[in-house]
């Protein structure tokens, strides 16, 4: 029987829990607080996208998770591990993806997954094959004795996620595992993460990129301002906050602010879409206020990006 | 993997998994620069060595019951490591932590930011008194007597380079930038290189210097260097050792709630 070592370890802590609860979590740094009041569970064996424009307190959280920051208030557990306090046993189980590329660059790929099965203490006999299968699963079987520095973006990228793996953690921790990257790399990359899922590793993914959350996670929670502000499945959340259909309406600024108000005037929410207005729960809208807004209008699904921008407003600080 | 091969480890405050990790990733980068550390670290001193041990030693024939150039000798395997212990220290460490984020990836890893630091300390302190022994070496070609005392070196002087190493990490996370680091090397390291009996005696100092001495753990670590390899003073190389101890001791505790104060939000 084949068992995931860190799961073993994960069912040292407590059985049936969540892989992931957050009750209550405040983070201030001086007067500005990242994470205001968080309450957040992942399930165990579920993809977890948190969602959230710059600032909303998502890596804030993310670094609470293994104790690189420590929360002011309010209570967290990793895999069944009191963190802070036995936050050295929920690190050895999970594996962590960093959105800053902090892999030794002077050092070959091999050679960086090689120190963290070290520090994941992978037993001395197995350490080699797990350094094998992590660069097998990243595809850098070939350029393992490639210094970091003479890789290309992609393959950094897809090393910075095998070396969180080489340990075959029960949960891992993405934050923002595609940005700055091609739609080649990333598509590439969401077969790697959706390949973990399958394998039943609990992921917490933080993306503000919403294609790459409806494609991967199995339920989303929307953060603003260190809060959740909206939680559910892609589908159920745009379901909720934008229907079905949009409309959008191009046109000189007047125009636009002219829909805009019609469109409010009825109930309806919109939202800016760079030289258009897009009106939301374009399947409501009854049929005079439809004569009002004109016959110029694209029809269109709606979709997730829809919600995170209606939701957690226009403009970013 | 079986079930049994596969049980969760034991997680203690303190273990050498985490240890041993971090030294792998120095031996790793070690393997790249072995040949560049090799030379700066034996070569230099051996330059101080022999630039005292003739220039100046054409001069002074004798410090004390001292041929110079053993004198010096001695001396300089302190100025060593000091030179290759508070260096990597100070710039390693801020390197790792602020431009590389090194420090951030391990601590991610069930890493402790204790363990950390006495890894990193543990490896820095084991290089430079390995290294510290090259002037010794190169005496002994110039007509230094061997001893038996000589063997006792490398392993008084890493207590010097573990305190160096860590005072270098403590530094590192105080200094708002880099550049800082001037003031450290110009303010604290060079009158520390100066004043500990390497190159002339302490005691031809002033008294407020001779005293100032006595709290450079360099002047201990080089008293210590020159009764091992010209007859042990048991009572009196306990003190300097205990004080090398002592600011080793000391220093680990600085540099660990520095580190963990700029590691840790």
């Amino acid at each position: 029987m084949t068992v995931q070592r860190a799961q073993l370890a994960a069912e040292e802590g407590e059985a049936g829990a969540a892989a992931i609860s957050l009750r209550g979590v405040v983070k201030r740094f001086g007067t500005f607080t990242a994470v205001d009041g968080l309450d957040l569970e992942v399930p165990s064996g579920s993809c977890l996208g948190l969602l959230g424009p710059n600032g909303a307190g998502k890596s804030t959280t993310m670094k609470m998770l293994t104790a690189q920051a420590l929360a002011d208030e309010g209570s967290i557990r990793v895999l069944g591990f009191e963190v802070p306090a036995q936050s050295k046993r929920a690190r050895a189980a999970m594996g962590v993806v960093p959105q800053q590329d902090n892999l030794d660059e002077e050092l070959t790929a091999r050679e960086n997954l090689e120190v963290f099965a070290h520090l994941y203490r992978v037993p001395r006999r197995e350490r080699r094959k797990a350094v094998d299968d992590a660069l097998a699963l990243a595809h850098l079987t070939e350029r393992q004795l490639t210094k970091v520095d003479d890789l290309s973006g992609g393959m950094r990228r897809r090393l910075l996620i095998a070396r969180g793996l080489v340990h075959r953690p029960a949960l891992v921790l993405l934050d923002e595992p595609t940005v700055g990257l091609d739609p080649q790399v990333r598509a590439e990359l969401w077969g790697l993460i959706d390949g973990l899922r399958s394998r039943g590793t609990t992921v917490l993914m933080s993306t503000h990129y919403i294609e790459e959350a409806e494609r991967l996670a199995d339920e989303c929670a929307l953060m603003s301002h260190g809060k959740v502000i909206a939680r559910g499945s892609p589908a159920e959340l745009v379901a909720e906050h934008a229907g079905e259909r949009v409309v959008e309406h191009y046109g000189p600024p007047g125009r636009l602010t002219e829909v805009e108000r019609v469109a409010r005037a009825a109930g309806l929410p919109t939202r800016r879409t760079g030289p258009s207005v897009s009106v939301l729960k374009a399947e409501t809208i009854p049929p005079s206020v439809d004569d009002e807004l004109g016959p110029d209008g694209v029809r269109r699904a709606a979709n997730l990006e829809d919600v995170f921008v209606v939701l957690t407003g226009e403009r970013v600080e | 993997m079986t079930v049994e091969a596969g049980r969760a480890p034991r997680l203690r405050r303190f273990e050498m998994a985490p240890v041993k990790g971090i030294w792998r990733h120095e031996l790793a980068l070690y393997k790249r620069y072995w040949m560049t550390q090799s030379f700066a670290s034996m070569v230099e001193p051996t330059f101080y060595l022999l630039a005292f041990g003739y220039g100046f030693g054409s001069m002074v024939a004798a410090i004390g019951h001292y041929r110079y150039l053993d004198f010096v000798a001695t001396g300089v395997v302190g100025t060593a490591a000091l030179f290759t212990s508070v260096f990597p220290g100070m710039f390693n460490s801020y390197i790792r932590r602020a431009f590389q984020h090194t420090y951030d990836a391990f601590l991610a890893a069930p890493v402790d930011v204790h363990e950390l630091v006495t890894a990193e300390a543990l490896w820095i302190a084991a290089k430079s008194s390995l290294y510290s022994c090259t002037p010794l070496v190169v005496a002994l070609f110039f007509g230094l007597d061997p001893s038996f005392g000589m063997l006792l070196v490398p392993f008084m002087v890493f207590f010097l380079a573990l305190g160096f190493g860590l005072f270098g990490m403590w530094t590192s996370s105080v200094v708002p930038s880099i550049n800082s680091f001037d003031y450290v090397i110009t303010g604290v390291v060079t009158p520390l290189f100066l004043v500990a009996g390497t190159f002339f005696p302490v005691d031809a100092l002033p008294d407020w210097a001779r005293y100032a001495a006595r709290v450079n753990p360099l002047y201990h670590c080089v008293e210590l260097v020159r009764h091992a390899v010209f007859g042990l003073r048991p009572l009196a190389d306990l003190g300097h050792l205990g004080a090398l101890v002592a600011f080793a001791g000391l220093m680990w505790i600085l540099a660990v709630r520095g580190m963990r104060r700029r590691l840790i939000d």
